[in-house]
Protein backbone atom coordinates (compact mmCIF):
# COMPACT_ATOMS: atom_id res chain seq x y z
CA UNK A 1 0.00 0.00 0.00
CA UNK A 2 1.09 3.50 -0.62
CA UNK A 3 0.26 6.99 -2.24
CA UNK A 4 -0.33 6.77 -5.95
CA UNK A 5 0.10 9.61 -8.90
CA UNK A 6 -3.26 10.95 -7.77
CA UNK A 7 -2.55 10.92 -4.16
CA UNK A 8 -2.90 14.83 -4.26
CA UNK A 9 -6.90 14.26 -4.66
CA UNK A 10 -7.15 10.84 -3.60
CA UNK A 11 -6.86 9.85 -0.41
CA UNK A 12 -8.15 6.10 -0.59
CA UNK A 13 -8.33 4.35 -4.18
CA UNK A 14 -9.72 0.16 -4.46
CA UNK A 15 -9.14 -0.66 -8.05
CA UNK A 16 -10.05 -4.62 -8.47
CA UNK A 17 -11.55 -7.62 -6.86
CA UNK A 18 -11.77 -9.40 -3.58
CA UNK A 19 -11.78 -13.17 -2.78
CA UNK A 20 -11.42 -15.31 0.46
CA UNK A 21 -9.48 -18.40 -0.19
CA UNK A 22 -10.87 -18.05 -3.73
CA UNK A 23 -14.50 -17.11 -3.18
CA UNK A 24 -15.10 -14.02 -4.89
CA UNK A 25 -16.32 -11.22 -2.14
CA UNK A 26 -16.91 -8.07 -5.26
CA UNK A 27 -16.15 -8.18 -8.65
CA UNK A 28 -14.35 -5.48 -10.51
CA UNK A 29 -14.96 -2.23 -9.16
CA UNK A 30 -12.93 1.22 -8.87
CA UNK A 31 -13.72 3.36 -5.75
CA UNK A 32 -11.89 6.32 -5.17
CA UNK A 33 -12.16 8.27 -1.63
CA UNK A 34 -11.52 12.19 -2.16
CA UNK A 35 -9.24 14.14 0.20
CA UNK A 36 -11.48 16.41 2.53
CA UNK A 37 -14.53 15.11 1.78
CA UNK A 38 -17.20 12.33 3.02
CA UNK A 39 -17.87 9.59 0.80
CA UNK A 40 -20.65 7.62 1.69
CA UNK A 41 -20.46 3.77 0.52
CA UNK A 42 -23.91 2.16 0.61
CA UNK A 43 -25.12 -1.71 -0.38
CA UNK A 44 -26.95 -4.69 1.07
CA UNK A 45 -25.91 -7.34 4.28
CA UNK A 46 -23.02 -9.30 2.88
CA UNK A 47 -21.80 -7.15 0.02
CA UNK A 48 -18.43 -6.69 0.91
CA UNK A 49 -19.17 -2.95 2.23
CA UNK A 50 -16.94 -4.04 5.65
CA UNK A 51 -14.52 -5.58 3.82
CA UNK A 52 -13.54 -2.33 1.73
CA UNK A 53 -13.45 -0.39 4.91
CA UNK A 54 -11.28 -3.54 6.74
CA UNK A 55 -8.91 -3.23 3.12
CA UNK A 56 -8.21 0.44 3.66
CA UNK A 57 -7.95 -0.10 7.54
CA UNK A 58 -5.51 -3.07 7.27
CA UNK A 59 -7.27 -5.47 9.17
CA UNK A 60 -9.03 -7.63 6.55
CA UNK A 61 -6.53 -10.71 6.72
CA UNK A 62 -7.36 -13.85 4.37
CA UNK A 63 -8.53 -11.45 1.68
CA UNK A 64 -6.81 -11.52 -1.59
CA UNK A 65 -7.42 -8.50 -3.67
CA UNK A 66 -6.80 -8.48 -7.59
CA UNK A 67 -5.88 -5.28 -8.52
CA UNK A 68 -4.90 -1.79 -6.66
CA UNK A 69 -5.44 -0.66 -2.81
CA UNK A 70 -3.88 2.39 -2.44
CA UNK A 71 -4.22 3.98 1.93
CA UNK A 72 -1.83 6.11 3.99
CA UNK A 73 0.05 4.17 6.55
CA UNK A 74 -2.32 5.31 9.40
CA UNK A 75 -6.12 5.73 8.97
CA UNK A 76 -8.66 5.95 11.99
CA UNK A 77 -11.82 4.32 12.70
CA UNK A 78 -14.74 4.25 14.51
CA UNK A 79 -17.08 0.86 14.22
CA UNK A 80 -20.93 0.38 15.16
CA UNK A 81 -20.28 -0.84 19.11
CA UNK A 82 -18.28 2.16 20.85
CA UNK A 83 -15.28 -0.70 21.95
CA UNK A 84 -14.69 1.52 24.80
CA UNK A 85 -12.89 -0.55 27.55
CA UNK A 86 -15.04 -1.17 30.54
CA UNK A 87 -11.70 -1.07 32.94
CA UNK A 88 -10.93 2.47 31.71
CA UNK A 89 -12.57 6.10 32.61
CA UNK A 90 -13.97 8.23 29.79
CA UNK A 91 -9.85 9.96 29.21
CA UNK A 92 -8.46 7.03 29.50
CA UNK A 93 -9.90 5.12 27.00
CA UNK A 94 -9.69 8.64 24.67
CA UNK A 95 -5.99 8.13 25.17
CA UNK A 96 -5.86 4.58 24.59
CA UNK A 97 -4.23 4.91 21.31
CA UNK A 98 -1.13 7.14 22.52
CA UNK A 99 -0.74 4.48 25.06
CA UNK A 100 -1.09 1.30 22.50
CA UNK A 101 1.50 2.94 20.32
CA UNK A 102 4.03 3.90 23.79
CA UNK A 103 3.22 7.89 23.41
CA UNK A 104 3.00 10.56 25.46
CA UNK A 105 -0.54 10.63 26.06
CA UNK A 106 -1.80 14.69 25.18
CA UNK A 107 -4.34 15.35 28.43
CA UNK A 108 -4.98 18.40 27.77
CA UNK A 109 -6.07 18.03 23.87
CA UNK A 110 -8.35 15.21 25.42
CA UNK A 111 -9.92 16.78 27.92
CA UNK A 112 -10.21 19.60 25.99
CA UNK A 113 -12.06 17.81 23.30
CA UNK A 114 -14.38 15.86 25.57
CA UNK A 115 -15.72 19.71 26.59
CA UNK A 116 -16.08 19.88 22.69
CA UNK A 117 -18.43 17.22 22.30
CA UNK A 118 -20.36 18.05 25.69
CA UNK A 119 -18.47 15.37 27.71
CA UNK A 120 -15.74 17.38 30.26
CA UNK A 121 -17.73 16.68 33.09
CA UNK A 122 -17.37 12.67 32.78
CA UNK A 123 -13.74 12.24 31.97
CA UNK A 124 -13.87 10.67 35.03
CA UNK A 125 -16.30 7.94 34.87
CA UNK A 126 -16.72 4.96 33.54
CA UNK A 127 -18.25 3.54 30.49
CA UNK A 128 -20.81 1.95 31.95
CA UNK A 129 -22.13 5.12 33.48
CA UNK A 130 -22.82 6.46 30.02
CA UNK A 131 -25.76 6.41 27.64
CA UNK A 132 -25.40 5.22 24.16
CA UNK A 133 -24.91 7.96 22.25
CA UNK A 134 -22.90 9.64 25.19
CA UNK A 135 -20.15 6.14 24.67
CA UNK A 136 -20.38 6.77 20.91
CA UNK A 137 -19.31 10.58 21.61
CA UNK A 138 -16.57 9.36 23.31
CA UNK A 139 -15.80 6.63 20.57
CA UNK A 140 -15.99 9.56 18.15
CA UNK A 141 -13.51 11.64 20.43
CA UNK A 142 -10.89 8.34 20.69
CA UNK A 143 -11.00 8.40 16.93
CA UNK A 144 -10.01 12.33 16.75
CA UNK A 145 -7.44 11.89 18.89
CA UNK A 146 -6.16 9.69 16.43
CA UNK A 147 -4.97 12.85 14.51
CA UNK A 148 -5.68 10.88 11.55
CA UNK A 149 -6.40 12.49 8.20
CA UNK A 150 -8.39 9.79 7.04
CA UNK A 151 -10.98 8.17 9.11
CA UNK A 152 -13.03 5.04 8.45
CA UNK A 153 -16.83 5.12 9.83
CA UNK A 154 -18.07 1.65 10.21
CA UNK A 155 -21.97 2.22 10.78
CA UNK A 156 -21.20 3.81 13.61
CA UNK A 157 -24.66 5.46 14.11
CA UNK A 158 -26.45 2.75 13.33
CA UNK A 159 -27.01 1.23 17.09
CA UNK A 160 -28.55 4.64 18.17
CA UNK A 161 -32.49 5.94 18.57
CA UNK A 162 -33.15 8.56 15.38
CA UNK A 163 -32.71 11.53 17.25
CA UNK A 164 -29.37 10.68 18.95
CA UNK A 165 -28.70 9.41 15.08
CA UNK A 166 -28.90 12.73 13.83
CA UNK A 167 -27.20 14.78 16.94
CA UNK A 168 -24.81 12.15 16.25
CA UNK A 169 -24.18 13.19 12.22
CA UNK A 170 -24.35 16.85 13.19
CA UNK A 171 -21.76 16.19 15.57
CA UNK A 172 -19.29 14.32 13.64
CA UNK A 173 -19.72 16.27 10.47
CA UNK A 174 -18.38 18.97 12.43
CA UNK A 175 -15.67 17.67 14.28
CA UNK A 176 -14.12 15.96 11.29
CA UNK A 177 -14.78 18.82 8.53
CA UNK A 178 -12.19 19.16 6.51
CA UNK A 179 -11.07 15.42 6.68
CA UNK A 180 -11.35 12.54 4.69
CA UNK A 181 -14.09 10.29 5.51
CA UNK A 182 -15.37 6.87 4.38
CA UNK A 183 -18.67 6.27 5.98
CA UNK A 184 -20.08 2.94 5.65
CA UNK A 185 -24.20 2.63 6.06
CA UNK A 186 -27.09 0.81 6.14
CA UNK A 187 -29.12 4.05 6.14
CA UNK A 188 -29.95 5.80 2.75
CA UNK A 189 -31.02 8.95 4.51
CA UNK A 190 -27.67 9.31 6.41
CA UNK A 191 -26.01 9.02 3.18
CA UNK A 192 -28.01 11.66 1.36
CA UNK A 193 -27.49 14.01 4.36
CA UNK A 194 -23.42 13.08 4.87
CA UNK A 195 -22.30 11.74 1.44
CA UNK A 196 -20.23 14.66 -0.70
CA UNK A 197 -20.26 11.67 -2.71
CA UNK A 198 -22.00 8.55 -2.80
CA UNK A 199 -21.57 5.00 -4.15
CA UNK A 200 -23.66 2.04 -4.05
CA UNK A 201 -22.04 -1.27 -3.58
CA UNK A 202 -24.03 -4.31 -5.43
CA UNK A 203 -22.73 -7.75 -6.15
CA UNK A 204 -21.28 -6.76 -9.82
CA UNK A 205 -20.62 -3.23 -9.51
CA UNK A 206 -20.40 0.11 -7.86
CA UNK A 207 -22.98 2.63 -8.63
CA UNK A 208 -22.42 6.33 -8.47
CA UNK A 209 -25.22 8.22 -7.17
CA UNK A 210 -25.75 12.31 -7.64
CA UNK A 211 -25.19 13.81 -4.37
CA UNK A 212 -28.04 16.50 -2.97
CA UNK A 213 -27.21 20.37 -2.99
CA UNK A 214 -25.23 21.77 -0.60
CA UNK A 215 -22.49 21.33 2.50
CA UNK A 216 -22.99 18.57 4.80
CA UNK A 217 -25.01 18.09 6.73
CA UNK A 218 -27.89 18.84 5.11
CA UNK A 219 -31.15 19.14 6.35
CA UNK A 220 -33.04 16.07 7.14
CA UNK A 221 -36.37 18.29 5.36
CA UNK A 222 -34.38 19.36 2.35
CA UNK A 223 -36.39 18.08 -0.75
CA UNK A 224 -33.66 17.06 -3.03
CA UNK A 225 -32.15 15.24 0.32
CA UNK A 226 -35.35 13.32 0.46
CA UNK A 227 -35.60 12.71 -3.47
CA UNK A 228 -31.79 10.83 -2.78
CA UNK A 229 -32.84 8.72 -0.17
CA UNK A 230 -36.02 7.55 -1.87
CA UNK A 231 -33.51 6.82 -5.16
CA UNK A 232 -31.04 5.12 -2.97
CA UNK A 233 -33.73 2.82 -1.33
CA UNK A 234 -34.94 1.94 -4.74
CA UNK A 235 -31.79 1.07 -5.78
CA UNK A 236 -30.72 -1.01 -3.06
CA UNK A 237 -34.13 -2.53 -3.58
CA UNK A 238 -33.68 -2.99 -7.30
CA UNK A 239 -30.15 -4.38 -6.26
CA UNK A 240 -30.66 -6.93 -3.98
CA UNK B 1 -25.76 -11.13 54.80
CA UNK B 2 -28.57 -13.87 53.33
CA UNK B 3 -25.09 -15.85 52.60
CA UNK B 4 -23.55 -15.50 56.17
CA UNK B 5 -27.30 -16.50 57.44
CA UNK B 6 -27.35 -19.51 55.21
CA UNK B 7 -23.78 -20.72 55.89
CA UNK B 8 -24.49 -20.44 59.81
CA UNK B 9 -28.00 -22.69 59.19
CA UNK B 10 -26.07 -25.24 57.37
CA UNK B 11 -23.39 -25.62 59.89
CA UNK B 12 -25.73 -25.36 62.35
CA UNK B 13 -27.54 -28.28 60.83
CA UNK B 14 -24.45 -30.41 60.40
CA UNK B 15 -23.91 -29.76 64.02
CA UNK B 16 -27.67 -31.18 64.67
CA UNK B 17 -27.10 -34.18 62.51
CA UNK B 18 -24.08 -35.21 63.91
CA UNK B 19 -25.28 -35.17 67.73
CA UNK B 20 -28.38 -37.01 66.64
CA UNK B 21 -26.45 -39.80 65.05
CA UNK B 22 -24.01 -39.64 68.20
CA UNK B 23 -27.04 -40.45 70.06
CA UNK B 24 -29.27 -42.67 68.15
CA UNK B 25 -26.72 -45.00 67.55
CA UNK B 26 -24.92 -44.62 70.67
CA UNK B 27 -21.50 -44.79 68.46
CA UNK B 28 -17.83 -45.09 70.54
CA UNK B 29 -16.27 -41.86 71.04
CA UNK B 30 -13.38 -43.12 69.45
CA UNK B 31 -14.83 -43.88 66.04
CA UNK B 32 -17.22 -40.81 65.78
CA UNK B 33 -16.72 -38.45 68.87
CA UNK B 34 -19.41 -35.79 69.61
CA UNK B 35 -19.62 -31.57 68.21
CA UNK B 36 -19.07 -31.22 71.88
CA UNK B 37 -16.19 -33.35 72.56
CA UNK B 38 -14.40 -32.41 69.73
CA UNK B 39 -14.95 -28.39 70.28
CA UNK B 40 -13.49 -29.31 74.06
CA UNK B 41 -10.63 -30.17 72.37
CA UNK B 42 -10.19 -27.80 70.08
CA UNK B 43 -10.32 -25.25 73.30
CA UNK B 44 -7.99 -27.53 75.02
CA UNK B 45 -5.34 -28.01 72.49
CA UNK B 46 -5.58 -24.91 70.62
CA UNK B 47 -1.33 -23.56 71.11
CA UNK B 48 -0.86 -27.28 69.68
CA UNK B 49 -3.58 -26.54 66.87
CA UNK B 50 -2.37 -23.30 66.28
CA UNK B 51 1.19 -24.35 65.62
CA UNK B 52 0.76 -26.83 63.24
CA UNK B 53 -1.92 -24.82 61.41
CA UNK B 54 0.17 -21.93 60.98
CA UNK B 55 2.94 -24.66 59.25
CA UNK B 56 0.14 -25.92 57.08
CA UNK B 57 -0.68 -21.84 56.24
CA UNK B 58 2.45 -21.53 55.29
CA UNK B 59 2.80 -24.20 52.77
CA UNK B 60 -0.54 -23.32 51.41
CA UNK B 61 0.25 -19.79 51.34
CA UNK B 62 3.55 -20.16 49.48
CA UNK B 63 2.33 -22.72 47.20
CA UNK B 64 -0.54 -20.69 46.13
CA UNK B 65 1.85 -16.81 45.52
CA UNK B 66 4.41 -19.46 43.44
CA UNK B 67 1.14 -21.02 41.66
CA UNK B 68 -0.84 -17.99 40.82
CA UNK B 69 2.86 -16.36 39.50
CA UNK B 70 3.72 -19.17 37.31
CA UNK B 71 0.16 -19.37 36.05
CA UNK B 72 0.07 -16.04 35.25
CA UNK B 73 3.23 -16.24 33.63
CA UNK B 74 2.51 -19.44 31.45
CA UNK B 75 -0.93 -18.48 30.12
CA UNK B 76 0.46 -15.12 28.94
CA UNK B 77 3.50 -17.52 27.29
CA UNK B 78 1.27 -19.98 25.80
CA UNK B 79 -0.99 -16.90 24.19
CA UNK B 80 2.08 -15.45 22.65
CA UNK B 81 3.46 -18.19 21.83
CA UNK B 82 1.76 -20.58 19.18
CA UNK B 83 4.76 -22.74 19.46
CA UNK B 84 4.47 -23.48 23.13
CA UNK B 85 1.01 -24.06 22.83
CA UNK B 86 1.15 -26.37 20.57
CA UNK B 87 3.99 -28.02 22.41
CA UNK B 88 3.00 -27.26 26.06
CA UNK B 89 -0.05 -27.81 26.25
CA UNK B 90 -0.63 -31.24 25.63
CA UNK B 91 2.02 -31.49 28.25
CA UNK B 92 0.26 -29.58 30.25
CA UNK B 93 -3.24 -32.04 29.59
CA UNK B 94 -1.14 -35.13 30.21
CA UNK B 95 0.37 -33.98 33.30
CA UNK B 96 -3.47 -33.79 35.09
CA UNK B 97 -3.65 -37.16 33.63
CA UNK B 98 -1.07 -38.63 36.40
CA UNK B 99 -2.57 -38.48 40.38
CA UNK B 100 -0.80 -36.21 42.81
CA UNK B 101 -0.95 -39.01 45.42
CA UNK B 102 1.49 -41.00 43.09
CA UNK B 103 3.81 -37.80 43.12
CA UNK B 104 3.88 -37.15 46.55
CA UNK B 105 6.60 -39.54 47.76
CA UNK B 106 8.64 -38.60 44.90
CA UNK B 107 8.52 -34.90 45.51
CA UNK B 108 9.24 -35.90 49.55
CA UNK B 109 12.30 -38.15 47.84
CA UNK B 110 13.86 -35.22 46.32
CA UNK B 111 12.54 -32.37 48.14
CA UNK B 112 12.82 -33.46 52.41
CA UNK B 113 10.47 -34.03 54.75
CA UNK B 114 10.66 -29.92 55.19
CA UNK B 115 8.29 -27.34 53.68
CA UNK B 116 9.44 -27.67 49.69
CA UNK B 117 7.85 -30.96 49.15
CA UNK B 118 4.32 -29.66 50.10
CA UNK B 119 4.71 -26.25 48.84
CA UNK B 120 5.56 -27.83 45.60
CA UNK B 121 2.23 -30.33 46.22
CA UNK B 122 0.25 -27.09 46.51
CA UNK B 123 1.64 -25.49 43.90
CA UNK B 124 1.32 -28.46 41.27
CA UNK B 125 -2.54 -28.99 42.47
CA UNK B 126 -3.17 -25.37 41.48
CA UNK B 127 -1.35 -24.77 38.36
CA UNK B 128 -3.13 -25.77 35.88
CA UNK B 129 -6.46 -24.29 37.03
CA UNK B 130 -4.73 -21.12 37.33
CA UNK B 131 -2.89 -21.49 34.44
CA UNK B 132 -6.20 -23.00 32.68
CA UNK B 133 -8.64 -20.26 33.42
CA UNK B 134 -6.25 -17.48 32.63
CA UNK B 135 -5.10 -18.72 28.94
CA UNK B 136 -9.18 -19.86 28.41
CA UNK B 137 -9.97 -15.56 28.99
CA UNK B 138 -6.74 -14.40 27.36
CA UNK B 139 -7.77 -16.50 24.37
CA UNK B 140 -11.48 -15.32 24.34
CA UNK B 141 -10.26 -11.28 23.75
CA UNK B 142 -12.42 -9.55 21.80
CA UNK B 143 -11.57 -9.28 18.20
CA UNK B 144 -13.24 -6.33 17.61
CA UNK B 145 -10.75 -4.68 20.59
CA UNK B 146 -7.72 -6.25 18.99
CA UNK B 147 -8.83 -4.90 15.59
CA UNK B 148 -9.03 -1.42 16.96
CA UNK B 149 -5.39 -1.37 18.19
CA UNK B 150 -3.80 -3.03 15.17
CA UNK B 151 -5.49 0.15 13.65
CA UNK B 152 -4.27 2.20 16.38
CA UNK B 153 -0.65 0.82 15.47
CA UNK B 154 0.00 -1.19 18.51
CA UNK B 155 2.55 -3.75 18.58
CA UNK B 156 1.50 -7.11 19.91
CA UNK B 157 2.84 -6.81 23.35
CA UNK B 158 1.22 -3.48 24.03
CA UNK B 159 -2.09 -5.30 22.79
CA UNK B 160 -1.24 -7.91 25.31
CA UNK B 161 -0.46 -5.33 28.26
CA UNK B 162 -2.64 -2.71 27.28
CA UNK B 163 -6.12 -5.32 26.28
CA UNK B 164 -5.83 -8.66 26.86
CA UNK B 165 -4.67 -8.77 30.19
CA UNK B 166 -6.95 -6.46 31.68
CA UNK B 167 -9.88 -7.94 29.55
CA UNK B 168 -9.09 -11.14 31.20
CA UNK B 169 -8.37 -10.73 34.84
CA UNK B 170 -11.89 -11.79 35.70
CA UNK B 171 -10.79 -15.71 34.12
CA UNK B 172 -7.49 -15.27 36.26
CA UNK B 173 -9.69 -14.54 39.27
CA UNK B 174 -11.74 -17.78 38.67
CA UNK B 175 -8.21 -19.63 38.73
CA UNK B 176 -7.41 -18.09 42.07
CA UNK B 177 -10.26 -19.08 43.49
CA UNK B 178 -10.66 -22.61 43.05
CA UNK B 179 -6.95 -22.74 43.78
CA UNK B 180 -7.65 -21.24 46.74
CA UNK B 181 -9.81 -24.45 47.57
CA UNK B 182 -7.13 -26.91 46.10
CA UNK B 183 -3.70 -25.11 47.60
CA UNK B 184 -4.74 -27.43 51.23
CA UNK B 185 -5.64 -30.32 49.30
CA UNK B 186 -2.01 -30.39 47.73
CA UNK B 187 -0.48 -29.47 50.92
CA UNK B 188 -2.01 -31.77 53.51
CA UNK B 189 -1.26 -34.53 51.05
CA UNK B 190 2.35 -33.72 51.30
CA UNK B 191 2.23 -33.75 54.94
CA UNK B 192 0.43 -37.54 54.86
CA UNK B 193 3.42 -38.39 52.61
CA UNK B 194 5.95 -37.35 54.87
CA UNK B 195 6.13 -34.44 57.46
CA UNK B 196 6.91 -33.76 61.25
CA UNK B 197 4.88 -30.44 61.00
CA UNK B 198 1.55 -29.05 59.79
CA UNK B 199 -2.41 -30.26 60.39
CA UNK B 200 -2.15 -33.30 58.41
CA UNK B 201 0.69 -34.51 60.01
CA UNK B 202 -1.18 -34.12 63.28
CA UNK B 203 -4.28 -35.46 61.82
CA UNK B 204 -2.17 -38.85 60.97
CA UNK B 205 -0.60 -39.08 64.35
CA UNK B 206 -3.66 -38.63 65.85
CA UNK B 207 -5.20 -41.28 63.91
CA UNK B 208 -2.58 -43.87 65.11
CA UNK B 209 -2.95 -42.98 68.86
CA UNK B 210 -7.07 -43.01 67.94
CA UNK B 211 -7.26 -39.86 69.44
CA UNK B 212 -10.13 -39.14 67.06
CA UNK B 213 -11.39 -35.98 68.99
CA UNK B 214 -8.34 -34.43 68.19
CA UNK B 215 -8.12 -35.88 64.69
CA UNK B 216 -11.98 -34.23 64.16
CA UNK B 217 -10.41 -30.73 65.70
CA UNK B 218 -7.60 -30.63 63.32
CA UNK B 219 -10.00 -31.50 60.07
CA UNK B 220 -12.23 -28.92 61.28
CA UNK B 221 -9.60 -26.15 61.84
CA UNK B 222 -8.04 -27.49 58.02
CA UNK B 223 -11.87 -26.62 56.98
CA UNK B 224 -12.33 -23.30 58.28
CA UNK B 225 -9.03 -22.74 57.15
CA UNK B 226 -9.96 -23.27 53.46
CA UNK B 227 -12.90 -21.36 54.04
CA UNK B 228 -11.60 -18.41 55.14
CA UNK B 229 -8.70 -18.26 52.43
CA UNK B 230 -11.30 -18.78 49.91
CA UNK B 231 -13.12 -15.77 51.25
CA UNK B 232 -10.18 -14.15 51.72
CA UNK B 233 -9.23 -15.14 47.89
CA UNK B 234 -12.38 -14.02 46.49
CA UNK B 235 -12.32 -10.45 48.85
CA UNK B 236 -9.32 -9.49 47.24
CA UNK B 237 -9.56 -10.54 43.37
CA UNK B 238 -12.83 -8.80 43.65
CA UNK B 239 -11.28 -5.70 45.05
CA UNK B 240 -7.73 -6.19 42.75
CA UNK B 241 -9.60 -6.87 39.13
CA UNK B 242 -12.69 -4.97 39.93
CA UNK B 243 -11.87 -2.40 37.32
CA UNK B 244 -11.38 -5.21 34.80
CA UNK B 245 -14.92 -6.79 35.86
CA UNK B 246 -16.72 -3.73 35.80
Amino acid sequence: MGYGPLALKTALKLAGSASIGGTPIFSDISLTVERGKWTCLLGASGVGKSTILRLFAGLADGVQINGDLQAPERVALMAQQDLLLPWLNVLDNVLIGARLRGEKPDHNKALQTLAKVGLGEHAERRPSALSGGQRQRVALVRTLMEGCETVLLDEPFSALDALTRAQMQDLAADMLRDRTVLLVTHDPGEAARMGHKIVILTRDQLLDIPTPSGGVPRPVEQPDVLMVQSRLLTTLRDAA
Amino acid sequence: MTGWRAGIAATCLVIAIWQITVWTTGVARFILPPPMLVAETIWADRALLLEHAGVTLLEILIGLALGAVLGFVSAIALVASPMARALVRPMLVFSQAIPVFALAPILTLWLGFGLWSKITMALIIIYFPVTSSFFDALMRSNKDWIGMARVMGASPARIMWHIRIPAALPGFASGLRLAAVYAPIGAIIGEWVGASRGLGYLMLLANGRAKTDLMFAALIILALMTVILHAAVSKLCETAFERASN
